[in-house]
């Protein structure tokens, strides 16, 4: 039924960017379906264990640019072990195999090894960018391999990885050839740098736009480079430390005045507040600033700086801050569309620095709030409520409360209300992570108003099975489902098994599900994994099936188990 | 749980952290934490923790809060960083040809900071009375504080001395003397 030539097509669909566009795209007729896969280039798997490198080696032969998530989001607070799975050297094996011109590669959650990153720098001619996100695995050996043997690499970017680092040498094996650098990103390297060859690489670099650098590298280098950069679009700082009446601290300000294009600021690894004048110049024009690894500004030195941000975006911060120093950004930033605050003294006595009054302050200052993820001592039904009013654009909500069981603390109430007023005035709403005291209630809302919800996160909540069963039958479009330390157990498990078809993955942990539960779903289910993750080996001496399962983590699967789970996974 | 305000448990907590340290404190807010009164452990003041664990009352869940490990460990270099910064003092002793550097922060208090300046020095601190001043030796240990005024080393708490003192300086014979009767 084709009216067009298939170049038509083609061209067509080159407008069409979106993964699940384009995924609609092929599911239209078999020419369509033809069309697309030949000329995709980009291509994104969420769970890496869903299909194999060889199907999608043979389904996309155009392939450019593959972003792979591998461990399920709990593995970032370690409750999934750290050879659980996720490793990429099949990938890159069976890509460098293949006649695929790989250009990009985006890694969530996987294990990189350096093996696995030289075979990459040596089998595509014109790789050009690899952005690694929460991977472990590697050191900087890896590193030093990608940067002498990618000629024309545009982009290396490494966001909280843990890299073993083995000091400074890797920056000196980008060749003097190397001149495409666009964007360098390394601040989360604990290890010493090569001073000089960062400098000559910055300064041969002309279309350097971000640049991201780690602790050691001090003040007088961050100058010299910013001299060499004013074309930067985003930097971040590593050691921010002087004494403000030297030489070098004037030849900075000088050199931060000719940075006209600086939009995103973050880093301060290290920072003397004394110091942060200089930079004054740069917050006027910022949309995005990430202080949350900055725990030496606080107080009113940092309520000074936030004074500055007129057309912040983006606000990453630690809770330091505090409710007052949220009300200045309630005051100051009108265009506020993120706010992230973290803990800065998570294990502490208990003293988050912000509670539910800053987060009403800001809500109320801007409107245009989309997006939040709030940690905090306490939070109220009535706070929540007066957020769901002033804020009904939220697409992201994650509320964690340092004591997770917390329940209103003026009410003595569950925050089921408040979160149920959240769910209802946000028809967008796309993620939610919960915490406080809750009950089944406040999934009864859930599964009533949620309607986009994509992916929620609970932990230590509800009272039955009926929570779990409100949202599975009320959310139609989730996708993702993580839950930690509820009484759920098989019988909400079971009611629908067909359901997890239609969503990436299920996690349970430290729930009330059975083996024999797991086992029911992997039976009826043949194209889910079901994984028991049993790490003392319980399992292995007594596989009673109504012995309760300590973590279930469940997925859709074209090629089935996998070969590569440690002994303590157990695929049913 | 209920929440205490005010409560100053630093006097009678006992910590394994280094001498003299101190929590860097990076919180504007004066709330502080009772363990939980209903934990049948009955663990009240004594509170055996490192610098970055909660009191054990408050039993730490694994994965909570849910902070990437990477956030976290980080925290915690940084918290341990600014405990073991060090605080290096100069110190001089009148007639020695140079001066000397040490480290204030280990030290758990004034004899252990006199036993090792009499090592680097070579001389002996005398008797300390809080009438006399120092009593049987040549030799007064002095301090410059950050008024810039110098003073008598140990008339003030441990923890007042090591956060007042600049510099420390070896006094000898007859000016000794002038600091060392307190009227």
């Amino acid at each position: 039924m084709n009216y067009f030539p298939d170049e038509v097509l083609e061209h067509v669909f080159d407008f069409i960017t979106s993964h699940k566009d384009r995924n609609s795209v092929s599911l239209v007729c078999k020419s369509w379906y033809k069309i697309e896969r030949c000329s995709r280039q980009r291509v994104f798997i969420g769970n890496c264990y869903s299909i194999s490198p060889e199907r999608l080696i043979a389904r996309f032969p155009g392939l450019k640019s593959l972003t792979l998530k591998g461990k399920p989001h709990f593995a970032d607070f370690n409750l999934v072990p750290h050879d659980w799975g996720g490793f990429v050297y099949p990938w890159i094996k069976a890509l460098a195999k293949s006649r695929i011109g790989l250009e990009e590669l985006r890694l969530k959650r996987m294990v990189v090894s350096d093996e696995s990153l030289e075979l990459l720098s040596k089998s595509f001619v014109n790789f050009k960018s690899l952005v690694l996100v929460s991977c472990e695995g590697f050191t900087t050996d890896g590193l030093a391999a990608i940067a002498a043997n990618c000629r024309f690499l545009r982009e290396l970017d490494l966001q909280e990885n843990e890299v073993d680092d083995h000091r400074g040498h890797w920056l000196s094996c980008f060749p003097e050839s190397c001149t495409s650098l666009i964007s360098l990103n390394f601040a989360c390297l604990r290890g010493e740098v090569n001073l000089g060859a960062l400098e000559r690489l910055v300064s041969r670099s002309p279309n350097l736009k971000s640049l991201r650098l780690n602790r050691a590298v001090p003040l007088d280098t961050l100058q010299k480079l910013l001299m060499r950069a004013p074309q930067l679009v985003d930097l971040g700082i590593g050691s921010y430390v002087h004494d403000p009446f030297s030489e070098v601290y004037n030849k900075l300000k000088i050199a931060i005045q000719r940075c006209k294009s600086i939009r995103s600021l973050s880093g301060f690894l290290e920072v003397a507040p004394h110091c942060m004048s200089a930079i004054y110049p740069i917050f006027g024009n910022l949309t995005f600033l990430n202080l949350s690894y900055a725990p030496g500004l606080h107080g009113n030195k940092l309520m000074k700086l936030i004074q500055h941000c007129r057309k912040l975006q983006r606000l990453w911060i630690l809770d330091c801050i505090g409710d007052k120093g949220l009300g200045v950004v309630a005051l100051t930033c009108k265009e506020l569309q993120e706010l992230r605050v973290f803990p800065s003294d998570p294990f502490g006595a208990g003293n988050a620095a912000v509670t539910e009054e800053g987060l009403v302050l800001v809500s109320a200052g801007c409107p245009k709030l989309n997006s939040l993820l709030y940690f905090c001592q306490q939070m109220t039904n009535a706070a929540l409520i007066t957020v769901a009013k002033n804020c009904p654009n939220f697409i992201r909500f994650r509320l964690c409360i340092l004591d997770p069981i917390k329940p209103d603390p003026v009410t003595n109430q569950p925050l089921d209300e408040g979160f149920g007023a959240i769910v209802q005035s946000c028809k967008g709403l796309k993620r939610l992570s919960l915490s406080g005291l809750l009950t089944d209630q406040v999934f009864l809302y859930i599964g009533m108003y949620a309607e986009q919800l994509e992916m929620l996160s609970i932990a230590f909540a509800a009272d039955s099975d009926k929570g779990m069963l409100y949202v599975l039958n009320g959310c139609k479009k989730l996708r993702k489902l993580e839950i930690r330390d509820c009484p759920f157990g098989d019988a909400a498990l079971l009611e629908d098994v067909g359901k997890y078809e239609t969503m990436r993955s299920l996690w349970m942990s430290s729930c009330e599900v059975t083996l024999g539960g797991c086992k029911s779903v992997a039976e009826k289910m043949p194209s889910l994994n079901v994984e028991i993750i049993d790490e003392c080996e319980q399992m292995e001496f007594n596989l009673d099936d109504k012995q309760k399962v300590d973590k279930m983590y469940l997925y859709r699967t074209l090629v089935g188990h996998r070969k590569d789970a440690p002994e303590y996974v157990l695929i049913l | 749980m209920v929440f205490e305000k005010d409560l100053n448990l630093d006097a009678t907590e006992l910590r394994l952290g280094l001498p003299g340290s101190s929590e860097e404190s990076i919180r504007i807010s004066n709330k502080r934490a009772l363990p939980d009164m209903n934990d049948d452990s009955g663990v009240a003041a004594a509170k055996k923790c490192d610098q970055e664990t909660a009191p054990p009352t408050k039993a730490q869940v694994v994965g909570w809060p849910p902070i990437r490990s990477y956030r976290k460990n980080s925290l915690q270099t940084k918290k341990t960083e600014a405990e073991t910064g060090g605080m290096y003092v100069k110190v001089s002793m009148d007639g020695a040809p140079y001066l000397r550097k040490i480290d204030l922060k280990v030290y758990k208090g004034y004899p252990e900071l006199f036993k090792a300046m009499e090592d680097m020095f070579k001389f002996k601190v005398g008797k300390y009375s809080e009438r006399e001043g120092y009593n049987g030796s040549e030799f007064v240990p002095t301090y410059e504080d950050k008024d810039g005024d110098w003073m008598l080393v140990g008339d003030v708490p441990w923890e007042m001395f090591i956060n007042a003192c600049k510099r420390l300086r070896i006094v000898r014979g007859s000016e000794a003397r002038g600091l060392g009767c307190v009227v």
